[in-house]
């Protein structure tokens, strides 16, 4: 196992660098300017000048080297620094990755944006799973009575209504006519109390409830296929002919068997948790990573851009490993040595 | 419950909730077990002097100098202020200055280059030290240092340099003679920041202050207590601020994030803010959202224009970049928007006040002019385009030769009356575009519509097709404006040397490519006019001729447009500045 996970973390680097390489070049290659969104109150010269400022007017390959230099040195140095209060080497003149619209260390703002993305997706997908498992395996067991239809019938809904949709219905319907919660998510809000608890509950229920049915509608549907898969078998028959009871067959044999396709699916989902779910956190306006990759995508923030994407490319490299790993874990037949 | 009455930094709960939940707590208390007679006080009347402010784009930095946008300029404006600013009708008044410098004071040299500004005595700034004239000359020569990128640094054209004669007075010198010498330091886009809290961020060490650059030291209402870049910015009553008992509001939130719709349901519908910035929505969901009764719609008629530009090059997709939309001395017109029958029939078909109706409701006007405020610089030369003739168009056309061919598309030598209209993608330009293909199809002119990202469209990329200067198609649609009160720098930008091409790096600024000797010989005589009759009278002038060349074609003058609350008093929407420029004033 050890030599497996040896071996592809190796594979995983020169893979990371040409996704890093081939992020780059396509943010280098879109028609994007950071001074786009200026007002047309600013001259050309001035934008040309501002461009200039940003080191834009570099060649490509300069501007790689940059960033590799600034991403895979300076910021994991800067970092250790921070952590434990130390200094090592020049640490006044190395220069971070800027953001083109703040004039900030992107890591910084990021590190900012983490919490609120965490909690509001993290939490719906727990509450998703949540969901979904149950459904799934009643669904499965009382496969084409009544549960089941209507189970089908919210999945295929939560799954094909998109949450742009959902979101604005639950505020309009919450919001706008019961006035019950608010549509607006404050990211400045803390939980010092009781009383301050329920206001984030009352902010962030929308939202996650929201995305928690998008993942739910598609989980549900896996776990239903997964167990149906699972009862047929042949230890399904025999484990009830040895007469065990009916829970012990589902929850004990069927459910683990089952599990295993389920688990790698959610493995590989929560790399889109750190994703952020763009337009949930736009509509809801909880403005985590998902909000400031979509507003650097629109500014042609490429730094930014390039960072967060870095970023998921590593999770999803990462999370990819962990699912096999954790196959194995669970299905003792699979050995990779 | 209490949560919400916690402080000022509680969210804003709308009047009738407020009314509600005090109603609850008297109910409780009148079913108490005793003394229910002596504990019958009217609650205290809740004042919240919290205000909710929504941007529907977020604010990156507090730093103007570093971004130009709108939304940061404005954001800034609660914290750093400029020497002068306009009000709400275009008038200049003083704000860090002791007053306007005009010729008739003193305060411009009779030769018109130098500026001499006098500052207010005893201004600190919100850490307690002087304002001086130190601050405003490090302001200038930082905006002025080549590295940093200005993006204010259209203001400081021409200057020469600055100068403080003592702590309360400065003078700026320009290298030419400055009829209007009010573009450093006047309106929010050049604020005065701290000479001593930006001193070690000059030139290339400008973004690396990020301490700074979030969290500026001003001189203005408010104060910088948290900065959290693109998501929301928390401001509290700056206690030094100069004119006692101001601002009224103790705490300011200004959150980012969304889209125009939504934030406008915010402040109208939901009631969970205060003010909502910048809100193009389409006239019928307004309406709908305005009926909930929360609150009102705020508008001011600046200078923005939206006008369709003609092309008077070649855009033909089968000539190669060597020609391709290029001026090239005028060897290259367009083979039918040169002739300027064509053009003025075009003008004629469009139906302005439909357009402003299905768009813009109350939020646009129709115009005639490119120049359309302030008063003494609207021209009424044009306003026969307020009335549609479509068979004065057709006439024209024939007239000109061009007559309908079998599909219906007039045609003249066999060129087809066949235009390529593009804009920025937004609901209501898509209307817009959709609504004058249909004007000019019933004269006979065949549009093709095409919408472009605003972030590619007004993106300078020399390497894009797609943006508005390369202006790959016959006709292009869009918003512009010029800064403060005075027309001269943004009409110069239509000079035909300004025609965009490879050789200024397509920088230049005359869209059309159009070129009228008229024209330039005017924009020579605006440049040393003195403000006066004479000047005013110019300048309309050159907006007649653009408008009668048909090179820009006005369409709709629309307003800066936001929303308040009901319980929101004292905003003064003003479309020349800052929209947040008399926030000490808000009140409930």
């Amino acid at each position: 196992m050890i030599r497996y996970i040896t071996r592809r973390l190796l594979f995983a680097v020169p893979t990371l660098i040409a996704i890093s390489f081939a992020i780059f070049a396509l943010l280098d290659l879109a028609p994007s300017d950071p001074t786009g969104q200026l007002p047309l109150t600013i001259p050309p010269e001035t934008r040309a000048q501002i461009r200039e400022s940003l080191g834009l007017d570099e060649a490509f390959p300069v501007r790689y080297a940059k960033w590799m230099e600034q991403f895979f040195v300076n910021e994991p140095l800067n970092l250790i620094e921070r952590a434990f209060d130390v200094e090592i080497g020049d640490s006044d003149s190395r220069t971070r990755v800027i953001s083109y619209a703040t004039r900030s260390p992107v890591v910084d703002i990021i590190a900012e944006r983490m919490p609120q993305t965490l909690w509001v997706v993290g939490l719906s997908y727990v509450v998703g799973i949540m969901i979904a498992l149950p459904i799934g395996i009643v669904s499965a067991y009382r496969q084409y009575s009544w549960f089941d239809q209507v189970g089908t019938f919210v999945s295929m809904v939560g799954f094909s209504v998109p949450t742009f949709f959902t979101g604005l219905v639950a505020i309009i319907l919450f919001s706008v006519m019961l006035e019950w919660l608010p549509s607006i998510y404050d990211t400045t809000h803390r939980v010092t109390d009781l009383a301050s608890f329920w206001v984030q509950i009352k902010q962030i229920i929308m939202p996650v409830m929201v995305l928690a049915f998008y993942n739910a509608a598609q989980l549900s549907r896996f776990m239903r296929s997964s167990v149906l898969d699972n009862l047929n078998l042949d230890y399904v028959r025999t484990a009830r002919a040895k007469g065990m009871r009916e829970r012990a067959v589902l929850l004990v044999h069927v459910l683990r068997n089952s599990m295993i396709p389920v688990v790698t699916m959610i493995a590989l989902g929560i790399p889109t948790i750190f994703g952020g779910a763009i337009i949930t956190e736009q509509i809801f306006r909880v403005n985590g990573l998902g909000q400031l990759l979509i507003v650097a995508i629109q500014g042609a923030d490429i730094p930014m851009v390039q960072t967060l994407t870095f970023l998921f490319a590593v999770l999803i490299v990462g999370f990819n490993l962990i699912a096999d790993v954790l196959y194995g874990i669970l299905d003792p037949r699979i050995r990779y040595d | 419950m209490t949560s919400m009455h916690r402080s000022g930094k509680a969210r804003a709960v709308p009047y009738n909730r407020v009314a509600k939940i005090s109603m609850a707590a008297m109910l409780v208390a009148a079913c108490g077990p005793d003394e229910i007679v002596e504990e019958f006080v009217p609650p205290e009347p809740v004042e919240n002097r919290h205000v909710n402010i929504l941007y529907w784009q977020a604010v990156s930095t507090m730093n103007p100098y570093l971004s130009g946008g709108t939304k940061e300029i404005e954001a800034a404006s609660l914290v750093i202020e400029p020497l002068a600013n306009y009000d709400d009708n275009g008038e200049m008044v003083p704000v860090l200055a002791a007053g306007i410098p005009t010729r008739e004071n003193g305060g411009v040299a009779g030769d018109m280059t130098t500026i001499t500004w006098k500052l207010k005595q005893d201004v600190v700034w919100a850490d307690g030290t002087p304002f001086t004239a130190r601050d405003v000359v490090f302001t200038g020569e930082y905006c002025l240092h080549e590295e940093v990128g200005c993006s204010a640094d259209a203001s400081f054209t021409d200057v020469e340099g600055f100068e403080a004669l003592d702590d309360h007075t400065v003078r700026v010198t320009f290298s030419v003679a400055k009829p209007v010498p009010y573009g450093p330091f006047v309106g929010a886009v050049t604020p005065i920041i701290q000479a001593q809290q930006f001193k070690n961020c000059t030139g290339l060490r400008a973004p690396e202050c990020t301490t700074e650059n979030f969290g500026p030291i001003g001189t203005g209402p408010f104060k910088v207590d948290e900065f959290r870049a693109n998501d929301v910015i928390s401001f509290s009553a700056n206690e030094r601020y100069r004119e006692p008992g101001k601002p009224w509001m103790k705490t300011v939130t200004l959150k980012g994030g969304g889209d125009a719709a939504s934030s406008a349901r915010a402040v109208l519908e939901t009631g969970e803010y205060d003010y909502a910035w910048n809100l193009q929505v389409e006239p019928e969901i307004l309406e709908q959202m305005l009926a909930a009764g929360k609150g009102e719609i705020v508008m001011g008629f600046g200078t923005n224009v939206e006008r369709l530009v003609i092309n008077q090059t070649n855009a033909d997709s089968s000539l190669g970049p060597e020609r391709r939309s290029l001026l090239l001395d005028g060897t290259n017109p367009h083979p039918f928007l040169s002739d300027p029958h064509v053009r003025r029939a075009l003008s004629l078909a469009i139906d302005r006040q439909l357009l402003v109706e299905a768009g813009y409701g109350p939020t646009g006007r129709v115009t005639c002019n490119i120049v359309p405020a302030p008063p003494i610089y609207a021209s009424t030369a044009n306003e026969g385009c307020r009335t549609p003739d479509p068979d004065e168009a057709k006439r024209l056309l024939d007239e000109a030769g061009w007559v309908p061919g079998p599909d219906g598309v007039r045609a003249k030598d066999g060129v087809r009356l066949s235009i390529l209209y593009q804009t920025s993608t937004n609901s209501v330009r898509q209307g817009t575009q959709a609504l004058i293909k249909q004007m000019w199809q019933q004269i006979g002119v065949e549009t093709e519509l095409r919408n472009i990202d605003g972030g590619v469209f007004f993106g300078g990329d020399p390497a894009s097709p797609d943006t508005y200067q390369k202006f790959y198609a016959d006709v292009e649609m869009y918003t512009s404006n010029f800064q403060g009160t005075d027309p001269e720098f943004y009409m110069a930008a239509w000079v035909c040397d300004e025609a965009p091409g490879p050789d200024n790096q397509w920088l230049g600024t005359n869209m059309s490519r159009g070129c009228s000797a008229e024209f330039d010989a005017l924009v020579d005589k605006l440049a040393v006019t003195p403000y006066g009759e004479e000047r005013f009278e110019t300048a309309k002038r050159m907006n007649d001729i653009v408008v009668e060349n048909h090179f820009l074609i006005p369409l709709i003058w629309r307003a800066s447009t936001s929303a308040r609350a009901r319980s929101l008093k004292g905003v003064r929407m003003n479309p020349w500045d800052s929209e947040l420029w008399n926030i000490e004033d808000w009140h409930r």
